[in-house]
């Protein structure tokens, strides 16, 4: 048996039922309409796991799911080596968004990363403590900053509504995704030019952690019917 | 991932090197596993936590599982430490290792601690010697460098003061310090996103331009921003570094010789760049120090850039002994600089360093 896991809901099941029903693998949800369970018919030994779309990305870790669908930026802020615990077999063509840096529009003298370092060098000598970026993303946008060389900064957790932290002033920039920036003009902030710190979108990942010894067989019949080549996993 | 390995052998050999330690008339000090993160957080930047065990305290806040002794060490020597004064430690430091791999997250640091405002480069000398001794015989290649030449020479830079302290700032940050001194000295070109932020810029007052960019927001102050952006404006208008002056300085951060050579070579450039003379005559009598004590600084490997990461705090001498495959056996140097910070208004010049018994233990096939 193949375990594969799916969001639980919203946009991102759908689109991901849509995504494998074109190509002949038709999933659905069975039960009640907000019961999480599933089925998958048009290929046998594929059974289906609807999950959390963050949880998704520890599963395949523990090699608890051979393979799951969810977005490339959580499989990357959550799993160190991301791409030793798992393979990206196919990018799904939806769930498109970008992992930027946005500061305060009227922060007239800030356009790239480097002037945000130097923003935050004057703003630590004034404020007495390091300028405050909230975000989720605490891997990503750690690494991408410290690459960068910036300095002065603090990451504080945001699990929501992120870009209403600075006019509640809990912090002074934010690091999160969007898609069309509609949210964050909204909110009086602007994207700093150079900081697409990740392009992500949904993608088919397989678990490189977990007991194929009886799976292999399913997922070889199961690439095919996706016509998607296997990587060595 | 974590690999069975005999800790009783590496205990054995820290506690030889801590007995050492003493022999050579160091006090022995405890210090908690548990650390405020405040201060260290404020020392080393957001990277510490990406390094350190993060806990949340009911009562103290957030804390962290000790990542080295030299902060607490520091901080209970500036609190009521003798003058002068030298300690040894022997305890576990705690690392996160962000990658797969058989990098120890846990492990045994021994380490001597010297405060002496005496002589420093003899107690740069002294305790190097004692870390030379104690890993001879394990085939190790020693490495030292000098962080202080290089701050002299920024300091030195016929520039604005602003350009000298943005480059001071990121001296451990090599990437970003050398975008700075290529845009500075006039080598990388401005990019087309900064003219145009110039142009904006000069397009009308600051607090006109804030005004008509929308809703104000955020703790950042409306004097703050016209602040900079008019310190944009005078620094696209300062002279660039002159360029024989930039190429003394490129020059330096790539400099590796033997330690004698490097002395010569720096003497010779002195006369151009007369801000590292006092900084160039602290090395000679370090390396006069250390031939005393029997070093062979004909054949010491010197690196002017070694020490410059930003997981550290050294502001001059600084040494390494390394294998090959394994992270630094031993590794050290001189932190002034950082007593001031933990000081609350006190200093003194303080040169010490570690060496990881697990690795030395390797090394001579105990485990």
């Amino acid at each position: 048996m193949l375990k594969i896991g799916v969001p639980s809901k919203g946009r991102l099941m759908e689109k991901t039922f849509e995504w494998f029903g074109r190509r002949g693998v038709v999933m659905r949800q069975t039960g009640a309409e907000r019961e999480y369970s599933g089925a998958v018919e048009g290929i046998d030994g594929v059974e289906l796991v609807m999950l959390s779309a963050g949880e998704i990305p520890r599963e395949l870790a523990a090699g608890r799911i051979h393979l799951g669908v969810t977005g490339s930026d959580l499989v990357r802020d959550k799993l160190a080596d991301w791409d030793v615990q798992v393979a990206e077999l196919a990018a799904l063509g939806f769930g498109h968004a970008d992992l930027i840096i946005a500061v305060p529009a009227c922060w007239i003298d800030v356009d790239t990363v480097d002037d945000l370092d130097a923003a935050a060098a004057a703003f630590r000598a004034a404020h007495g403590f390091r300028l405050r970026i909230a975000t989720k993303y605490h891997r990503l946008v750690r690494e991408f900053l410290t690459a960068q060389g910036v300095a002065d900064y603090q990451l504080v957790d945001s699990q929501g509504a992120t870009e209403g932290t600075v006019k509640n002033l809990t912090a002074e920039a934010i690091a999160d995704i969007t898609s069309s920036g509609e949210t964050l003009r909204a909110n009086h902030l602007k994207v700093l030019s150079d900081s697409v710190i990740l392009q992500s979108q949904a993608v088919l990942f397989a678990s490189r952690g977990a007991d194929w010894s009886h799976a292999r067989g399913v997922l070889e019949r199961l690439a095919m019917k996706l016509g998607l080549t296997l990587p060595a996993i | 991932m974590s690999q069975p390995v005999n800790k009783a052998a590496i205990r054995a050999e820290a506690s030889l090197l801590f007995a050492a330690f003493q022999a050579a008339g160091a006090v022995a000090v405890e210090a908690d596993l548990l650390l405020p993160a405040e201060t260290l957080l404020d020392l080393y930047g957001e990277d510490i936590r990406a390094r350190a065990y993060v806990t949340t305290d009911p009562l103290r806040g957030e804390m962290m599982l000790r990542p080295d002794f030299t902060v607490p060490v520091v901080q209970a020597h500036m609190a009521d430490g003798a003058d002068p004064a030298r300690y040894c430690y022997m305890g576990e430091v705690f690392r996160k290792q962000e990658h797969l791999g058989n990098r120890a997250s846990e492990y045994l640091q021994v380490g001597f601690e010297v405060f002496d405002r005496a002589a420093p480069e003899a107690a740069d000398a002294e305790v190097f010697a004692l870390f030379a001794g104690l890993v001879s015989g394990l085939g190790l290649r020693a490495v030292t460098g000098d962080i202080g030449i290089l701050m002299a020479a920024v300091r030195g830079l016929e520039t604005t003061e602003r350009r000298r302290a943005a480059l001071l700032r990121h001296i451990w940050r090599p990437k970003r310090f050398r975008a700075l001194l290529d845009r500075f000295a006039g080598r990388a070109a401005v990019s087309a996103g900064r003219l145009a932020l110039l142009e904006r810029l000069a397009g009308g007052a600051p607090e006109a331009l804030i005004a008509a960019a929308g809703a104000f927001i955020g703790l950042r102050a409306p004097e703050d921003i016209a602040a900079r952006a008019e310190a944009l404006i005078e620094d696209a208008q300062a002279a660039p570094i002159k360029a024989p002056e930039a190429a003394l300085l490129y020059d330096l951060l790539g400099l590796q010789a033997p330690a004698e050579a490097a002395l010569g070579h720096l003497s010779g450039i002195t006369p151009l760049l007369p801000a590292i003379a006092p900084a160039v005559d602290r090395f000679a009598t370090r390396l006069d120090a250390l031939r005393a004590r029997g070093v062979a600084v004909d054949t010491l490997a010197f690196e002017a850039s070694l020490g410059r990461t930003s997981m550290e705090y050294y502001d001059g001498f600084v040494f390494s002994f390394h294998a090959e495959g394994m992270p630094a056996v031993a590794t050290g140097g001189r932190y002034d600089a950082l007593t001031a910070v933990l000081g609350a208004g006190r200093s003194i010049p303080a040169v010490g360093g570690i060496i990881r018994p697990h690795l030395v233990a390797a090394l001579k096939g105990a485990i």
